[in-house]
């Protein structure tokens, strides 16, 4: 049975030439990039190199880039960085949607001397940002809005909130790990002084990330112990991953187009299948303003556990938000924040494709999904026919 | 990924007795859609009064699905008197096991049965009212429920109650009660069970009785109210005296007394000192009918 991955937001596959770039780098030019010999100097270079490769991606100067371990410690770095170096400010403010590498991080600090504000979203998961300007003010020490939700796709107007920070002197953080390769981003003419992205969400391998933080940016280094990256994250370079991470990037850049033209029209086609053969489904976010890749569809009257297990007997892999597939008793935060009703956040499905997929694929989906959801809807007490 | 059984998949996928007998003798509903798994239990009795056919509906994930489809086998043949019998562990046991965190859907298995057999008897077509005192209000389970649970499957901690039926599963400040109840019924073998928590300590000066109020509140008390768009600020302490304010949700809601004595005060007392006491702050009170946070 052919596995068909629709799971691009939780992880994604390492591109081939990814794996490619990142051989040498083992058995080979296994150096120190550190040390004095020209040994380990080769491989300083191809860091170095790395770093460029991103920095082109993200529109910024290589010099601004420190790698790290992936998103989650980014998150960490950026927020933990600047409450540290501004001490005197005791607010936090970022959203209820946010991943939990940045929630419960910023929940972590509330009350110890911190008072936390989590802007709240409507029914579509777009941001309150008459509340979020009202809340900055001269006590702020961050804002961190993510770029694009992970669980909906939805982007948030980050540009501007960056904006609004950095006029009232306020040092502002995205959580872009679902965005970069999908969004033009270009963070030279940008106010957002840190951005995290994750390397396996782009094709690059898991354990590797980075942080931006754009030059004059205030941040006390979260990680310390060495040298390495400018003194700012200490520890000898990941060098296959940083390799690997580099090369994603250039793919990331070459392929931006195609992100925006063939995936969204496999998503697209996807929903668009879906919701014509299943009737009580709905599409979960901003459908005008969201990720190309993403589609997140709530099935009314079944538990999105029973529609995975039963769309995995056929090698198709999804998320649901639903209470039962994590293992906790209530439905995904983000559905729950957008006011979605218990009903549908149960029965909720995530799609997230990438530009590995084909239409034959989606057409498999389209073909196996409607028996799931008939079967399951029988056996719901909730639908009377 | 769940780690189910061969015999949890197979009445996953291959569910037995799906649907709704006609003309019932008996039907048991339980569950609700915002509860995430509900079960619709129906049965006809045969002319020697044994259980001739029962049928299921459910919402729910796997495990929820295969435990009704296994107690429809399970009752199938049976006198009520026997059907009674039937516990959750016997539907857990006949799929192989369940994931601990899915033992709450046997024990839907098991309520959905006791309805059926009550509305048999009583001839009442009301849904199913559990009885007695409400616990966890978040997922409407009341104490003979956790009770029930506590004795037929030998739990010891709060934990384990979350497992079997939900109960503290939501915002988590019924957990202390939990544990009473636990206490309760399992005597002694629990009365010393080790709780992850610091050490109370004696003699307390000012400034470090001051740091763990804040700790017990910042460790204790807000996750619990985080979980439900809640909050609470720590105002001020006059002597033993704890004067908080609640905050988001819980200004509005009216279990927020409830949690102050029963959770907040509980939990204050348990980590730093039997003498606390908590109040709310009054000016606090007025402005959140404003609706403002």
């Amino acid at each position: 049975m052919d596995t068909v991955y629709f799971d691009n937001n939780a992880t994604s596959m390492v591109a081939p030439e990814v794996f490619e770039a990142m051989k040498p780098f083992f058995c080979d030019n296994y150096g120190n990039a550190s040390s004095m010999h020209s040994f380990g100097g080769k491989v300083a270079k191809v860091v170095t190199n790395a770093r460029e490769q991103v920095a082109n991606l993200l529109g910024c100067d290589a010099s601004e880039i420190i790698f790290t371990s992936g998103g989650t410690e980014s998150d960490n770095a950026a927020i933990l960085g600047t409450l540290a170096s501004v001490p005197d400010r005791r607010k936090i403010i970022t959203t209820r949607v946010e991943h939990p590498a940045v929630l419960e991080v910023c929940r972590s600090r509330e009350g110890r001397g911190y008072v936390l504000v989590e802007i709240g979203v409507d029914k579509k998961g777009r941001l309150d940002m008459e509340q979020l300007e009202k809340e900055i003010n001269d006590d702020t020490a961050i804002v961190s809005v993510m770029y694009a939700n992970n669980e909906t796709g939805t982007i948030f107007p980050v540009e501007e909130i960056a904006e609004m920070a950095a006029a009232k002197g306020v040092a502002f953080h995205t959580d872009a790990v679902q965005a970069v390769g999908k969004l033009d981003i270009n963070l030279s003419k940008s106010a957002i002084r840190m951005l995290s992205l994750s390397g396996h969400k782009l094709h690059a391998q898991k354990g590797i990330g980075i942080l931006y933080i754009k030059k004059g940016t205030r941040l006390t280094p979260f990680m310390r112990g060495g040298h390495q990256e400018g003194g700012k994250r200490a520890g000898t370079e990941n060098v296959p991953a940083i390799v690997g991470l580099g090369k994603a990037c250039e793919l990331a850049a070459e392929n931006m187009e195609k992100e925006n033209t063939y995936v969204r029209g496999l998503r697209d086609s996807l929903e668009k299948g879906i919701l014509e053969t299943c009737p009580d489904s709905f599409v979960n976010g901003d459908i005008e303003n969201r990720l190309v890749n993403t589609t997140n569809i709530s099935f009314e009257f079944i538990e999105g556990e029973a529609i995975l297990l039963m769309l995995d007997r056929f090698g198709i892999c999804a998320s649901s938000g639903s209470a039962c597939t994590s293992g906790s008793l209530e439905p995904s935060h983000v559905l729950r924040a957008m006011g979605v009703p218990f009903t549908a956040a149960h029965g909720s499905i995530r799609f997230s494709l990438s530009r590995y997929n084909t239409q034959k694929e989606v057409d498999f989906v389209i073909d196996k999904i409607p028996p799931v959801i008939n079967r399951l809807r029988e056996l719901s007490p909730f639908v009377t026919k | 990924m769940w780690d189910y059984t061969d015999k949890v998949k197979d009445h996953f996928l291959n569910p037995r007795n799906v649907g709704e007998v006609e003309n019932p003798d008996g039907v048991g509903e339980v569950g609700s859609l915002a509860c995430g798994d509900a079960l619709k239990l129906t049965f006809k009795l045969g002319k020697d009064g044994r259980i001739v056919d029962a049928k299921f509906k459910t919402f729910g994930c796997a495990s929820a699905i295969a435990s009704s489809s296994v107690l429809t086998e399970l009752i199938k043949g049976k006198t009520l008197a026997e059907a009674m019998k039937v516990t959750n562990k016997d539907i857990a046991d006949y799929l192989g096991g369940l994931p601990e965190q899915k033992m709450h859907c046997s024990v839907m298995g098991r309520e959905a049965l006791e309805a059926a057999i009550e509305n048999y008897q009583t001839g009442s077509t009301e849904k199913h009212q559990l009885q007695g005192r409400v616990v966890c209000n978040c997922f409407g389970i009341t104490e003979s429920e956790i009770a029930k649970v506590v004795m037929e499957n030998d739990l010891h901690n709060a934990e384990e109650v979350m497992n079997y039926c939900k109960a503290g599963g939501g915002c988590g400040s019924c957990k202390g009660e939990i544990q009473k109840i636990i206490e309760k019924v399992q005597g002694d073998k629990v009365k010393h069970a080790a709780v992850n928590m610091p050490k109370k300590v004696g003699k307390l000066t000012n400034l470090k009785k001051m740091q763990l109020i804040e700790q017990t509140i910042n460790e204790q008390v807000r996750p619990a109210l985080r979980a439900h768009g809640g909050n609470i600020e720590l105002v001020d302490i006059v002597d033993n005296k704890v004067i908080v304010a609640f905050r988001g949700m819980c200004s509005q809601c009216k279990q927020a007394e409830f949690t102050m004595k029963d959770v907040v005060e509980a939990k204050l007392r348990e980590f730093v000192s039997d003498d606390l006491f908590v109040e709310e702050e009054t000016d606090s009170a007025n402005e959140s009918c404003r609706g403002k946070e």
